[in-house]
C-alpha cells in the first residue's frame, strides 16, 4: 500500500514474530495446555538445561573435585569455586601453540567468514532480484540447488585447488577457511537474501531509477540500508555456524596456527579426555561466544531461521 | 517546456501478449494529459514505457521531437509520482527530495535553496527531518510530489497518485495537483482508472481500452460527444442509459422504438443524425444520460419505477423499459438476453415519484446518442462532430 | 583485544578494497558500449558468487563423483564400483550406512516430535518464552560443545566404585538400583554397541543411542521454535470455531492446529534429516567413531584425511549426496504445496 512494510523486517519473515502475543483474552481460541502439558514443557526445560549448567558449575570447581565427586555436590562447597581451571586451560598447549591463542583465531577465522559471503551474496541477491539478463531464473534455481551438495563432497578437491603453488595461498590456512566458508554459505545465503531483498518494493527501485541511480547506487543507497534486519539475521545465522564450525576448519585450517577453537577442545578430549577440569573450561571459553551473541541476539537468530522454513 | 509524442507506441510481451497494438497520441507543452481506462486497459504500461521502465517493443517515443526509446529512465529528465509513492525508507524527507540532485552532483547551495521551497510549496518543511514511516498518507502523497517537482523536469509522469488517499483527502488533493500543474506548466500525462480524476484534472483525457485509444479529447467533449459506446459508458456517473432500439419513421419525422414505446427524434434528431432517414428499420443502441431524461424535452419515454434514490442535489430514478440493454464490454458490444433494463432518471429532487407507479420522461432529443450495436461507434453526428458513418473502421483509432 | 582490533581493521580494509574493486569494476563495464555494458554490469554482481560457486561447489563436486570410481592413492587407477562395494559389504563398514539410517530416523522422529508437544503445550503458557529458550539455547552451544557436555554426562569415574559417580547418569543409575531388578553397576554408556543386550548388525547400538541424545538435544530447540512460530500463524477463529462445533482441546489441534502447521513440520523433518546424515562433529567430540559409533561423515573424513584412501573417502561423499537428493526432492515437493496453499 504505502512505503511502510519495508520499513519494518517484515518482507523477508512475514508476520511471524517470535514473542507472546495475546497472553489473555481470546480463550477459546487455543488448544488450552492445560496442566499436564505445563509441567511437561518445564520439565523438558530443565531436563535440557541441566548438562549445560552441570558443565558450568563443573568448570569452577577445583581440579580435585571435579574427578571425585558429582558438579551437584559443589553447591554445598560454594567457596571452593576457583576460576583456575580457565587459567590452566588458557595457558595449556594444545598442538605446540597456547589454548588461548585458538580462541583468536576463532576470532579471526569467523569474522571475514561471515562479512565475505554475506557482501558477496547480496550482490548477486540484487541481481537476481532487480537486473535483468538471459537465464536469470535458471541460474538462481542452479545456485540454489547446489544446497543439497554435501560439504563433505568439496573437501579434497578444493583442499587440491588451494595447494596449487601458483596460488600462493597453500600456506595461509585463514585465507583458505574464509573461502571454503564463503563458499558453503553462498547458496543459502543468496537464497534467503534474494527472498528479502526481492521482496523490497518495486516501484522505490523504479524511483530510484527515475531519479537517476545506477544499480550500484541503488544497491548501496538502498537496498543495503533496507536489508539491514536480513543482513543482520544472516549474519548471526553464519557466525554461528562458522564459530562452530569443526570440519572446514580442520580440513583447510593445515597446522594448528591457523586452527579453530573447536579444533582445539577436541584435540584436548582426545589426548586428555579425563582431564574434566581443562575440558570443562575449555569447552566454555568456546562456547561463551555464540552463547552470549544467542542470548542477546535471538531475536534475528529465529528471524533469520524462519525466513528459510516459513511460509511468509 | 517539452512536448510528448507517441508515434505508433507498441508493447508485445515476451508471450506473445499485446498489451498495447499501436498508439499515436501527442502532448502539448504545458498540458495536463490524463490516461484513463478500466484494469488492465494498457495504460500504467503505456505510462511506464515513456518513463523508460519498460521496453518499447516497437514505434517511437519522442520527448520534443527527440527519439528517446532507446534511453534509459535516468536519461530522459522525467520525474513520477508512484501509486505507492515509492518514497526510499531509509532516508528522510528532505533526502528523498534531494536524492535526484544529489547523484547529478548539484551543489550542495543549491539543493537546499530547492529544498527549502518545495518544502514550502508543498507545506513539508516541519517534517523534512522525518522518515516517510512516520508521515500521514497525505504528507507521504506530497513528499512524491515534492521529489517529482524539485527537479523541473521536462515531463511528470503520474501513476494513480491519489489512489491510497481517503475519499476526503483525494477531492482535496486532486485539486492541489491541478493547481500546482497549471502553476509551474510542466507537460503532465496522468493515469488513473478513475473516471472522475480524468474528468476533473485533465486539460485532455484520453481513454484507452485493451491498449487501443478510444477518444481523446477536452472532458466537455468527452462528456457531450462520445465517439462511441465504450467511451459513452466509461465516462460519467451514474452511467449513460443504452437499451437497443430499432429506427422507425414517425408522423413527425424519425423515432425510435423501444420495446412498445417509440421516442420521436422529430427535426432536432433529423438534424443531429443526418443519415438517419435511411437507417428506417435498423436495430440500433439507444443512449442517454440520466439528466437527460428528468429535465426539459420533447421526447416522450415511459418507465416503470422500482427504486428511487434521494442524494440531496438530485432525485436518481430507477425502472425498467422493455428493451433489452446495451452494454460496452471489453471485446465489443454485448446485448442483455433480458428483454427488460434498467433505466436511471436524475429528477430535480423537490419532486415526488412514487415507487411502483408508471413514469413518463421527457427526453432531450439534443443530448441523445446512437450507436451501432457491431461497433459500437456512434452514429452520424452534427456538423461539428467527426464521426459521420459508422462503417468506416479505422475510425476507431483517431485522437 | 589487540588481536581482535587487529583482526577488525583487516576485515575493514578488506570489506573497503572489496567495494572499491566493485566499484572501478562497475565503473569500466559502464564505458562499453551495448549491450556489453548491461552484461557487464550483470557480470560484476553476479560474477564472484558464481565464481565462488562453480570452483567450490560445482568442480569439486564433479571430481568428487569421479574420484569415487578411482583408487585415489597414488596415480589415477580405475577402481569401478569397488569403492561402492566396500561400503556396503566388507567388514564392519556396513555398520556405518545402518548407524546413519538409525540417526537420521530416530533423531528426526524425536526431535520433531518435542518441537511439536512443546510448541502445542508452551503456546501462551506463562513462561512460555523462557522455556522456548531454553530448549533453544543448545542450538548455541556447537556440537563439538554439546559433545563434551554430554559425555560429561556420561562419564564413568573410578569404573567399579560406585559411590563416586561425577557423570550424572552413572550416579542416577546407581541410585536407582535398589528400586530396579538386578544388581546395577555404573556403566560405559558409549562403549556398550549392543542394544539392550542384543548384539545385532541391523540394530544400532546403546552408545549410537546416546549419542543421538546428544543431536536430539540441540536439534529439538529448532524444531520448536519454528513449529511454534508457525502454530502462532494459525488463523484464531479456525480454533474457534472447531471449538463452539463441538471439538475439544484435544481434537482441535489433532483436526485443525496439526494439519495447518504440516507443511511446516515436514520442513522441519527434512531440514533435521538432512543435517543429522552429515553428522561429524559429535562423533569427533565424544567416541571418534568408535565401538561401532562410525557414521558416513566421519568415516568419510577419517578415510579421506588420516587413513590415506580418497577414494573411499569421495565413494562415502558421493553416498551420503545420494541420500539428501530424495529428502530434497520431498521438501521441495512440500515447499510447493505450501506456497499454493
Amino acid at each position: 500500500m504505502s512505503t511502510v512494510p519495508i520499513h519494518a523486517e517484515d518482507a523477508a519473515v512475514g508476520a511471524v514474530t517470535f514473542t507472546d502475543q495475546t497472553p489473555l483474552g481470546t480463550k477459546l481460541a487455543r488448544t488450552a495446555s492445560g496442566r499436564v502439558g505445563r509441567i511437561v514443557v518445564w520439565i523438558l526445560a530443565l531436563l535440557w538445561t541441566v548438562p549445560t549448567f552441570g558443565l558450568l558449575v563443573s568448570s569452577f570447581r577445583p581440579e580435585k573435585a571435579i574427578k571425585t565427586t558429582g558438579w551437584w555436590n559443589a553447591f554445598g562447597h560454594l567457596g571452593d569455586m576457583t576460576t583456575k581451571n580457565y587459567s590452566q586451560v588458557l595457558s595449556t598447549k594444545v598442538g605446540g601453540i597456547p589454548f588461548s591463542q585458538y580462541f583468536w583465531n576463532s576470532v579471526k577465522i569467523t569474522i571475514p567468514a561471515v562479512v565475505i559471503p554475506i557482501v558477496i551474496a547480496a550482490l548477486a541477491a540484487y541481481a537476481f532480484s532487480w537486473m535483468h539478463f538471459k537465464g536469470r531464473d535458471w541460474l538462481f534455481v542452479v545456485v540454489v540447488g547446489l544446497m543439497v551438495v554435501p560439504i563433505q563432497m568439496c573437501l579434497i578437491p578444493l583442499l587440491k585447488l588451494f595447494n596449487l603453488s601458483w596460488l600462493h595461498i597453500g600456506d595461509n590456512g585463514f585465507v583458505k577457511i574464509w573461502i571454503a566458508h564463503a563458499i558453503f554459505a553462498m547458496p543459502l545465503t543468496i537464497f534467503l537474501l534474494k527472498n528479502f531483498i526481492g521482496a523490497l518494493p518495486r516501484e522505490v527501485m523504479e524511483a530510484a531509477r527515475v531519479d537517476g541511480a545506477s544499480h550500484l547506487t541503488i544497491f548501496a543507497k538502498l537496498v543495503l540500508p533496507l536489508s539491514v534486519p536480513a543482513l543482520a539475521s544472516i549474519g548471526i545465522f553464519q557466525f554461528l555456524w562458522v564459530w562452530s564450525d569443526l570440519l572446514v576448519g580442520k580440513v583447510f585450517g593445515g597446522n594448528a596456527q591457523n586452527q579453530p577453537i573447536t579444533k582445539a577442545v577436541v584435540d584436548v578430549v582426545g589426548s586428555r579426555g579425563n582431564d574434566w577440569q581443562l575440558l570443562t573450561a575449555g569447552a566454555f571459553i568456546m562456547m561463551i561466544v555464540p552463547l552470549v551473541v544467542f542470548i542477546s541476539l535471538q531475536r534475528y537468530f529465529v528471524r533469520g531461521l524462519l525466513a528459510g522454513s516459513v511460509k511468509g | 517546456m517539452s512536448t510528448l509524442t507517441m508515434v505508433n507506441l507498441q508493447k508485445r510481451y515476451a508471450n506473445g501478449y499485446e498489451a498495447v497494438p499501436g498508439l499515436d497520441l501527442e502532448i502539448k507543452d504545458g498540458e495536463f494529459l490524463v490516461l484513463v481506462g478500466p484494469s488492465g486497459c494498457g495504460k500504467s504500461t503505456v505510462l511506464r514505457m515513456v518513463a523508460g521502465l519498460e521496453d518499447i517493443s516497437g514505434g517511437d517515443l519522442l520527448i520534443d521531437g527527440a527519439r528517446v526509446n532507446d534511453m534509459g529512465p535516468q536519461q530522459r529528465d522525467i520525474a513520477m509520482v508512484f501509486q505507492s509513492y515509492a518514497l526510499y525508507p531509509n532516508m528522510t524527507v528532505g533526502d528523498n527530495i534531494a536524492f535526484a540532485m544529489k547523484l547529478r552532483k548539484t551543489p550542495k547551495a543549491e539543493i537546499a535553496q530547492k529544498v527549502k521551497e518545495v518544502a514550502e510549496l508543498l507545506e513539508l518543511d516541519k517534517v523534512l527531518d522525518r522518515k516517510p514511516g512516520q508521515l500521514s498518507g497525505g504528507q507521504r502523497q506530497r513528499v512524491a510530489m515534492g521529489r517529482a517537482i524539485v527537479r523541473h523536469p521536462k515531463l511528470f509522469l503520474m501513476d494513480e497518485p491519489l489512489s491510497n488517499l481517503d475519499a476526503k483527502l483525494r477531492v482535496h488533493t486532486r485539486a492541489e495537483i491541478a493547481r500546482l500543474q497549471r502553476r509551474l506548466g510542466v507537460t503532465t500525462m496522468y493515469v488513473t482508472h478513475d473516471q472522475v480524476e480524468a474528468m476533473t484534472m485533465g486539460d485532455r483525457v484520453a481513454v484507452l481500452r485493451r491498449g487501443v485509444l478510444m477518444q481523446c479529447a477536452s472532458p466537455q467533449e468527452l462528456y457531450e460527444r462520445p465517439d462511441n459506446l465504450f467511451v459513452a459508458q466509461f465516462i460519467g456517473s451514474p452511467s449513460m442509459n443504452v437499451v437497443r432500439g430499432t429506427v422507425v419513421s414517425t408522423d413527425h419525422g424519425p423515432g425510435v422504438q423501444i420495446g412498445d414505446q417509440t421516442v420521436e427524434l422529430g427535426s432536432v434528431g433529423a438534424a443531429r443524425f443526418p443519415g438517419i432517414g435511411e437507417m428506417i428499420g435498423r436495430d440500433v443502441a439507444f443512449g442517454v444520460r440520466p439528466e437527460a431524461l428528468g429535465g426539459d424535452g420533447s421526447g416522450r419515454l415511459t418507465m416503470q419505477v422500482e427504486l428511487v434514490e434521494m442524494l440531496g442535489s438530485e432525485l436518481l430514478v430507477h425502472g425498467t423499459v422493455n428493451a433489452p440493454a446495451v452494454r460496452a464490454i471489453d471485446t465489443g458490444v454485448e446485448q442483455s438476453d433480458k428483454p427488460t433494463s434498467m433505466v436511471i432518471a436524475s429528477m430535480d429532487p423537490r419532486r415526488k415519484v412514487e415507487v411502483f407507479s408508471t413514469v413518463e420522461l421527457p427526453v432531450d432529443i439534443d443530448r441523445v446518442h446512437l450507436f451501432d450495436l457491431d461497433t459500437g461507434l456512434a452514429i452520424g453526428r452534427d456538423a461539428a462532430g467527426r464521426v459521420t458513418d459508422s462503417s468506416s473502421p479505422n475510425e476507431l483509432d483517431k485522437g | 583485544m589487540g588481536q581482535l582490533l587487529s583482526t577488525l581493521a583487516l576485515v575493514a580494509i578488506g570489506i573497503i578494497a572489496f567495494g572499491a574493486i566493485i566499484g572501478i569494476l562497475y565503473w569500466l563495464v559502464s564505458q562499453l558500449r551495448e549491450p556489453w555494458r548491461e552484461r557487464g554490469r550483470v557480470g560484476v554482481f553476479v560474477g564472484p558468487a558464481l565464481l565462488l560457486l562453480a570452483i567450490g561447489l560445482i568442480y569439486p563436486a564433479v571430481a568428487t563423483v569421479r574420484m569415487a570410481f578411482y583408487k585415489g592413492d597414488g596415480p589415477d587407477v580405475w577402481a569401478g564400483l569397488s569403492n561402492f562395494k566396500r561400503i556396503f559389504t566388507e567388514g564392519d563398514n556396513p555398520l556405518v550406512l545402518r548407524n546413519n539410517i538409525w540417526w537420521a530416523l530416530i533423531v528426526t522422529v524425536f526431535s520433531t516430535a518435542i518441537g511439536v508437544m512443546i510448541a502445542r503445550f508452551a503456546d501462551r503458557m506463562r513462561g512460555e518464552r523462557v522455556a522456548k529458550a531454553l530448549i533453544f539455547l543448545p542450538t548455541a552451544v556447537s556440537m563439538v560443545g554439546a559433545g563434551i557436555i554430554w559425555k560429561f554426562m556420561y562419564a564413568n569415574s573410578g569404573g567399579g566404585n560406585q559411590s563416586k559417580q561425577i557423570g550424572l547418569l552413572n550416579w542416577l543409575w546407581v541410585k536407582l538400583d535398589p528400586i530396579l531388578p538386578g544388581k546395577q553397576t555404573a556403566q560405559f554408556w558409549l562403549q556398550n554397541d549392543k542394544f539392550f543386550g542384543i548384539k545385532s548388525s541391523f540394530l544400532p547400538g546403546m552408545n549410537t543411542l546416546f549419542l543421538m541424545i546428544i543431536m536430539i538435544w540441540i536439534q529439538a530447540g529448532f524444531a520448536t521454535t519454528v513449529i511454534s512460530a508457525a502454530m502462532k500463524g494459525v488463523p484464531d477463529d479456525l480454533v474457534e470455531a472447531a471449538k463452539i462445533d463441538g471439538a475439544s482441546d484435544r481434537q482441535a489441534f489433532f483436526r485443525i492446529v496439526l494439519p495447518y502447521v504440516k507443511p511446516t513440520v515436514i520442513t522441519v523433518a527434512t531440514t533435521t534429516t538432512i543435517a543429522v546424515l552429515k553428522v561429524f562433529d559429535i562423533i569427533q567430540s565424544t567416541t571418534g567413531g568408535q565401538f561401532h559409533t562410525d557414521t558416513v561423515a566421519n568415516d568419510m573424513y577419517v578415510k579421506s584425511f588420516t587413513q590415506s584412501q580418497p577414494g573411499y573417502g569421495a565413494a562415502l561423499a558421493v553416498v551420503l549426496f545420494l541420500a539428501v537428493i530424495p529428502i530434497v526432492v520431498i521438501n521441495n515437493r512440500n515447499q510447493k504445496e505450501l506456497r499454493q496453499g
